[in-house]
């Protein structure tokens, strides 16, 4: 393939297009105006980039499939497993189910300041979760598990809210959640869950 | 030119549009009354629900793609100076409309389609739901491309002149709605309408909000675009200015198109379906498409002082003051940009990738788009309303005092119904709920803010009237004398004699926009097809 010929006929265009743009009438004002939110919005998305790339700052994406359908007969998710679980290595993982028209199991206690993987399935429709005041937040799909790693800092009573219509009682959709100061808590005496993270 | 036939279609459209708009109100307030709890007999999640959907259908997808069909038509006859292409088409593509709009709201308002005018599956709705709103969108289709035929016309008998900016405007919105509208086209036809019917088992919902998500942004500027063509072409005349600059308008509408379309993924940022480069990359896209619109904000103010210190204002405010407020157009201009300036630094939180979780389907979420959709867009939708009622009818606005209080008490009403929707979203209430049941303390911090939004929803809903009742009184008026004036387009600063193709049309545009969707959307569709996917079916509400 002769590449020669493309590169010049697109290196025309491009500099066409650029005498072109040059051309086009815009006052002093305006270009000023054009250069500082050209500036802030690189700042913005730098901020968002860095934060995703060095802090891990990343909403919940772990595209993960599960049979919403057969949940029952899923080693995971089965209800032995669900609630929260201490793992061999010592972090913490919470199993949950959303089901038309709550979060099981209904009340789970975690510890404050503490790194928590939450794990969500939904075994109907469409969920959603949120803890309000803190950012444990993730829609819960059927067919995916919803992973979401987060800490809160704050010891105290939280209603675990569904926050996507899933039907007529979608209202009365909610659980509670617990969070007790880091040194009061105490592990739920359960054996780790055999399925692991990996349902396959 | 004789145009009588020209504003009997527009104001076909428009009236359906604004029916649509005030039936919607009256739900709107009925909504605000009935989640407070404040009236226990109102009580009830099915009509609530069938209320919510019915009240979302009508504002988002009837009241715009009818008044934008409106706008269009009335745009190409008078910027053009041209006869409306295949006047019987047209009609056609109207009464197809409607007929959706009836089918889609038989179950609507028989509770067999509570399913939000998202309509997320699983949850299923009646299948003429769906067939209604196909319909519809149907329609807006024949109208896409009577405005693209018009536009190509006219630029086959004016060889190298560049296009009207009105027609320029809306024949790139026309084309940005066939993209748009792929997305939920492709969801609807070969998933929920085969599904909901039975000939389908199972799908699959992460593919199904994908393809909505396609949509779900660009379809919002689909619905600002008339706003911004008013901000350009008809409010520096209004005001006694010119337009800025030409090309920067054209620039700036080229940008909104391109860049509105491959970021749909910022309604996905909590979805477990989608990876995370995908969502920083259309995060990142976010961020840009902002830009035309801060070139607009500029455009618009700058063509505003220059209005006003031709008008004699000095001083570095003083234009302000000598602006005509009295006009309606140029009133609804500021009010829009005030709201404008408050709802995008709302938007910034949650474009914001990782701040979303904060606020997603809280109810910071409808306070955010009333304020930016029911206000800064409609407000605009009302300023073009009484700008072209009296050119369509023939005669005088029938109060203009009137049409300025309703202007003032919509921006009021706003102002009070968005306040605390968007401090209850602070507090965590989710979105979308019916009544307050959660047996928590924290829940007792939301009464006030609800009953707030009652109040709001009140002035509103008041305003809405004002603004029907002065419509339907202009019409139905009877002519005292002859009515002569004629629609008038803002002049630019320099004018324009010859543009560069790329600002006169749509070719480059197009190939552009298929490359950044086929990059943005390309995989994330694609990887639905390889995945070990097990899909949902249809479940009852
Ligand atoms: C009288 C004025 C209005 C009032 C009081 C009002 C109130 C409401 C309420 C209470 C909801 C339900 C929100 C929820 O359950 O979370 C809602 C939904 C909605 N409103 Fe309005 N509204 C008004 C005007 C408008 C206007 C003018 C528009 C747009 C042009 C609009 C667009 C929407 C949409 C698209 C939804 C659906 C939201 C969803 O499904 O989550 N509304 N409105
Ligand atoms: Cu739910
Ligand atoms: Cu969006």
């Amino acid at each position: 393939m002769q590449i020669e010929p493309l590169k010049s006929k697109y290196g025309q265009l491009l500099r066409d297009f650029y005498t072109q743009l040059r051309a086009i009438h815009i006052d002093q004002l305006e270009r000023k105006w054009i250069t500082i939110t050209v500036i802030v919005i690189g700042l913005f998305v730098g901020i968002i980039t860095i934060d995703a790339f060095f802090h891990g700052i990343n909403p919940p994406s772990k595209v993960e499939t599960v049979d919403s359908a057969t949940l029952h007969l899923n080693k995971e998710f089965a209800e032995d497993n669900l609630g929260v679980q201490v793992n061999n290595s010592g972090g913490i993982t919470i199993r949950m189910v959303a089901g038309r028209y709550s979060f099981f199991p209904k009340h789970i206690s975690v510890p404050a300041e503490t790194k928590l993987t939450f794990r969500w399935v939904s075994m109907d429709v469409l969920h959603g979760v949120h803890i309000p005041m803190t950012n444990m937040s993730t829609m819960i799909v059927p067919g995916y598990v919803a992973e979401i790693t987060t800490t809160f800092p704050k010891p105290g009573e939280y209603p675990v809210l569904c926050n996507e219509y899933c039907g007529l009682g979608h209202n009365h959709m909610w659980s509670n959640i617990s969070v007790i100061a880091k040194e009061d808590w105490t592990a739920p005496v359960k054996l780790p869950a055999k399925g692991g993270s990996n349902n396959e | 030119m004789n145009d009588a036939a020209e504003r009997k279609l527009a104001l076909s459209h428009l009236w359906v549009a604004f029916i649509a708009f005030i039936v919607a109100c009256f739900m709107g307030e009925y909504q605000v009354l009935e989640r407070s709890g404040f009236i226990p007999a109102l009580d009830s999640p099915s009509v609530y629900f069938a209320s919510v959907s019915t009240h979302g259908v009508l504002m988002a997808f009837v009241l715009t793609i009818f008044f934008i069909m409106g706008f269009g038509y009335y745009i190409a006859a008078t910027s053009l100076q041209q006869p409306v292409w295949n006047k019987p088409l047209a009609w056609g593509a109207f009464w197809l409309a409607l007929a959706g709009v009836v089918m889609a709201a038989v179950p609507l308002l028989t509770g067999k389609a509570s399913v939000l005018y998202t309509f997320y599956p699983p949850i299923v709705a009646h299948a003429a739901f769906y067939i209604g709103a196909t319909l519809l969108v149907v329609g807006s289709w024949v109208w896409c491309v009577i405005m693209l035929v018009m536009f190509i016309q006219w630029k086959k008998a004016n060889p190298g002149q560049p296009v009207p900016l009105a027609m320029f405007a809306t024949a790139m919105n026309a084309m940005l709605w066939l993209w748009t509208s792929a997305g939920v086209a492709v969801e609807v036809l070969f998933q929920l309408i085969p599904w909901s019917l039975g000939w389908m088992d199972a799908i699959d919902p992460g593919l199904a909000r994908t393809l909505f998500a396609w949509t779900l942004h660009p379809i919002v500027y689909f619905w600002l675009i008339p706003a911004y063509t008013a901000f350009y072409v008809f409010v520096p005349k209004q005001a006694g200015g010119f337009v800025f600059s030409d090309e920067m308008a054209r620039l700036t509408f080229i940008l909104l198109a391109v860049f509105a379309l491959p970021i749909g993924f910022h309604h996905l940022y909590m979805d477990p379906e989608q990876a995370r480069g995908w969502k920083l990359l259309h995060g990142i896209g976010t961020f840009v498409v902002a830009l035309p619109t801060l070139v607009t904000g500029f455009s618009v103010i700058a063509s505003l002082e220059i209005a006003g210190r031709l008008r004699g204002g000095k001083g570095l405010f003083g234009w302000i003051g000598s602006l005509p407020w009295t006009n309606t157009m140029v009133l609804s201009v500021i009010l829009s940009l005030l709201m404008l300036i408050f709802g995008g630094f709302g938007g910034i939180v949650n474009a914001s990738y990782a701040m979303n979780a904060m606020i997603h389907n809280t109810a910071w979420v409808p306070g955010h788009f009333h304020l930016i959709f029911a206000g800064t867009t409609v407000i605009m939708y009302f300023a073009i309303a009484y700008y072209f009622w009296p050119l369509l009818v023939k005669k005088p606005l029938f109060s203009n005092p009137m049409a300025l209080v309703q202007l003032w008490t919509w921006f009021i009403g706003m102002s009070i119904l968005t306040t605390p929707w968007h401090v209850l979203g602070l507090l965590g209430q989710p979105r979308r709920i019916s009544t307050v049941v959660y047996n928590n303390l924290l829940t007792l911090s939301w009464k006030p803010y609800e009953l707030m939004m009652i109040l709001g929803g009140l002035i509103l809903l008041g305003s809405a009237c004002l603004f029907i009742y002065n419509l339907a009184k202009t019409q139905l008026n009877p002519a005292a004398e002859a009515f002569e004036q004629q629609i008038e387009y803002a002049e630019t600063v320099t004018p324009v004699e010859s543009l560069p193709e790329w600002l006169n049309d749509f070719k480059l545009w197009n190939k552009v926009i298929a490359v950044l969707m086929a990059i943005s959307f390309g995989y994330p569709i694609l990887q639905f097809f390889f995945m070990d996917t097990s899909g949902s079916s249809p479940w009852g509400f």
